[in-house]
C-alpha cells in the first residue's frame, strides 16, 4: 500500500505536484494517468524518496521510504529505461543492486530469466535496445520480490509483443495480491490494464475512482440527430418524452435512446432527417475532457491570431 | 540495512566498469615512467649543476616527479567513480536501493579510497625504487632519514588527491564540469600560485602544494614554508574533509537527479 498525504512539490514559483492525497491499494492495478508534464514522474520520485517533497508525506506500508529496511524487498520501481551504466553488464547491474539489499545472487539469475535477458546477461548495457533496457529496469524492480511495484510509463519503447508481456505481468502481479502502481499518458493503455484510476493534471488530483465507475460515468452513449426541421423535431421529441440537447453543427444529441425509436418517431411525423447515428464517447475523449483545463501545452486549434505587423507597436507608441 | 551490504555492492560497481582499470593503470604507468625518466635526466645533469642546486638535490623527491602527471589520472578515477552515477542516471536506482544517503556516499568513498590507497602505495614504492635505480650513485636509500616517510607519504598524497576529487565530483555531479575544474587547477593554476612570489604565501596552502611537502626529504635552500611534512599533509587532509563534507551535505539536501 502506498499512501500520499498532501504531497506537494514546488520548483521556485512553479508547482509540479499540488497537494496530492490518495492511496494505492494492494491486489489491483492502479493506473496513474495524466498528460505529459502533469507531475506523474515527480510524484513517483517522491514516493521513492529521491525528490524531497516541499510539503506532505508518503508512506510505504505505513513507513517512510528512508526508514525501510532493505527497500527493494518492499517496493520495486521502474523509473526509466536508461538508468544504467552503459559499460556495466546486465548481470553486474542487478548484482550490485541485489547486494546492497542483501538479496541472494541466485535471485539475479531468476529475474533475468523472468524478463528474458539471460542470453545477454553478460553483455554491456550500452548495446541494449530501448526495449531491452526497459526489461532490465523491470528485472531490477522484481529483484527483491517486493509487495509493491511501481512502473513509470512501462510500455514506452516496447514492441507489441513486449507491451502484451508487460500487461500480463502487471495483472498477474496484482492477482498475487501485490500493489501495482503504473503511470501512463494513454487512457487506452490504462483501460486495458488498470482496475483503479488516479488522474492528475498540472499536479492536481482530478479523479480517484475505480475503472468500472470511470467507464460507466464517462462512456456516454447517445444518438446524434440532424434535421432541416430542427424546431419541429425538438417538439416531436419533447412530446415523446425525450430530452435533446444541442450538439455541435446544429445537430441534436439524445442521451440513452435507441436510434430506431427516434427514426420511427420522426417518420410518423414526416420529418426529414439528415443524420441519425448512434455515438459512443471514447474513454480517451473523457480523459481529454477531464484534463483539458490542466494541459500545460495546448496544440492551437481554430483560427490563429493574425500576426502583428512589424512596427505596429512603434506606430502606436 | 547493513553498511557491509552497501560496501559489497559498491565493490561490484567499481570492479565492473572499465574506467576503473584504465584510470588506475594510467596513474601507475605515468607516475613510474615519468619518475624514472626525470631521475635518469637528473643523474646526467648532476655534474653540470651549481653548488647551490647540488646542496638541495633531493633524489627521493625527484623519483616522485611523475606524480605531477600521474595524479591527473587519479583525479579522473576519483571523479568518474562518483559522477558516473549522475551521468548515467544510475543514481536513482542506487538511492532507491540505499535511501540512507550518508551510508551510500561513504560506502562508495570507502571502497574507492581503499582501492586507490593500495594502488597509490604500490606506485609510490615502485616509483621510488625504480627512480633510485636510475639515479645511480646519487641515489637515496630507504633507510635514510625521512625517506620512508616520503615514500609512504607519496602513497597517501595520491590517495588524498583521488578522495578530494570524489568530494568535488559529489558536489558538482557532472564529470565534465568536475574534470574541467580539477585538471587545469592541479596541473597549472596551483603550480603557478605556489611558485610565483606574489601568490606564494597563499598558494602553498593549496591542497597539492601543501600535501606534496611530505615527499620532500631535502628542503630547498632558504625554505620558509610554515609547516612540516605532516603539517602539509594535514592541510591537504583538511581540504579533502571540506570537499567531502560539501559533497555529503549537497547529496543529502538535493533531489536525486
Amino acid at each position: 500500500m502506498i499512501e500520499l498525504e498532501g504531497l506537494t512539490k514546488r520548483y521556485g514559483e512553479k508547482v509540479a505536484v499540488d497537494d496530492l492525497t490518495f492511496t494505492v491499494r494492494p491486489g489491483i492495478v492502479t493506473g496513474f494517468l495524466g498528460p505529459n508534464g502533469a507531475g506523474k514522474s515527480t510524484t513517483m520520485r517522491m514516493i521513492l524518496g529521491l525528490d524531497h517533497p516541499t510539503a506532505g508525506d508518503v508512506r510505504i506500508d505505513g513507513t517512510r521510504y528512508d526508514r525501510l529496511e532493505d527497500p527493494l524487498t518492499c517496493i520495486g520501481a521502474l523509473l526509466e529505461a536508461k538508468g544504467v551504466h552503459p559499460g556495466r553488464s546486465a548481470y553486474n547491474h542487478l548484482l550490485c543492486l541485489a547486494q546492497s539489499n542483501g538479496i541472494q545472487p541466485r535471485r539475479v539469475h531468476e529475474v533475468l530469466d523472468a524478463v528474458g535477458l539471460t542470453a545477454v546477461a553478460r553483455k554491456k548495457a550500452k548495446g541494449f535496445s530501448l526495449g531491452m533496457g526497459q526489461r532490465l529496469g523491470i528485472a531490477a524492480a522484481l529483484l527483491g520480490d517486493p509487495r509493491i511495484l511501481m512502473f513509470d510509463e512501462p510500455v514506452n519503447g516496447l514492441d507489441p509483443e513486449g507491451i502484451h508481456w508487460i500487461r500480463t505481468l502487471m495483472k498477474s502481479l496484482a492477482t498475487q495480491g501485490r500493489t501495482v502502481f503504473v503511470s501512463s499518458h494513454l487512457m487506452s493503455e490504462m483501460a486495458l490494464t488498470a482496475d483503479h484510476l488516479v488522474v492528475i493534471g498540472q499536479g492536481r488530483l482530478l479523479a480517484d475512482t475505480s475503472m468500472a465507475e470511470f467507464i460507466e460515468r464517462n462512456s456516454r452513449s447517445y444518438v446524434r440527430v440532424r434535421s432541416p426541421q430542427r424546431e419541429l423535431l425538438l417538439d416531436v421529441l419533447h412530446q415523446g418524452g425525450i430530452t435533446a440537447v444541442a450538439g455541435g453543427d446544429g445537430a441534436l444529441e439524445v442521451d440513452g435512446s435507441k436510434a430506431e425509436y427516434i427514426g420511427e418517431l420522426a417518420a410518423r411525423h414526416q420529418l426529414v432527417l439528415h443524420e441519425l447515428s448512434p455515438q459512443q464517447a471514447s474513454l480517451e475523449e473523457a480523459f481529454m475532457q477531464l484534463t483539458a483545463e490542466s494541459v500545460e501545452y495546448h496544440a492551437h486549434t481554430g483560427t490563429p491570431v493574425p500576426p502583428q505587423q512589424w512596427g505596429d507597436g512603434w506606430k502606436r507608441g | 540495512m547493513a553498511a557491509t551490504q552497501v560496501v559489497r555492492s559498491e565493490w561490484t560497481k567499481i570492479r565492473s566498469v572499465a574506467s576503473t582499470v584504465w584510470t588506475l593503470s594510467l596513474a601507475v604507468v605515468v607516475t613510474i615512467a615519468l619518475g624514472m625518466l626525470i631521475s635518469a635526466l637528473s643523474r646526467s645533469e648532476f655534474d653540470s649543476m651549481s653548488t647551490r642546486d647540488r646542496l638541495s638535490f633531493d633524489p627521493t623527491f625527484i623519483s616522485f616527479a611523475g606524480m605531477s602527471l600521474g595524479q591527473l589520472a587519479m583525479i579522473v578515477f576519483g571523479v568518474l567513480v562518483v559522477s558516473n552515477e549522475y551521468s548515467t542516471g544510475m543514481i536513482r536506482a542506487s538511492l532507491a536501493a540505499v535511501p540512507k544517503r550518508g551510508t551510500f556516499l561513504f560506502s562508495k568513498l570507502a571502497v574507492a579510497t581503499a582501492l586507490a590507497l593500495v594502488v597509490s602505495m604500490a606506485t609510490s614504492l615502485a616509483a621510488f625504487f625504480l627512480g633510485q635505480a636510475m639515479l645511480g650513485e646519487h641515489k637515496a636509500s630507504i633507510g635514510d632519514e625521512g625517506v620512508l616517510r616520503a615514500v609512504i607519504g607519496g602513497g597517501l598524497y595520491m590517495t588524498l588527491i583521488a578522495l578530494f576529487s570524489m568530494g568535488v565530483a559529489a558536489m558538482l555531479r557532472s564529470p565534465m564540469l568536475s574534470l574541467g575544474i580539477l585538471m587545469p587547477f592541479f596541473f597549472l593554476i596551483s603550480n603557478i600560485l605556489g611558485n610565483v612570489d606574489a601568490t606564494k604565501k597563499v598558494g602553498r596552502f593549496l591542497p597539492d602544494q601543501a600535501g606534496s611537502k611530505i615527499m620532500q626529504v631535502v628542503p630547498p635552500l632558504g625554505d620558509d614554508t610554515p609547516y612540516g611534512p605532516w603539517g602539509g599533509l594535514g592541510i591537504m587532509a583538511l581540504w579533502v574533509a571540506a570537499a567531502l563534507l560539501g559533497g555529503y551535505v549537497l547529496l543529502k539536501r538535493r533531489d536525486a537527479q
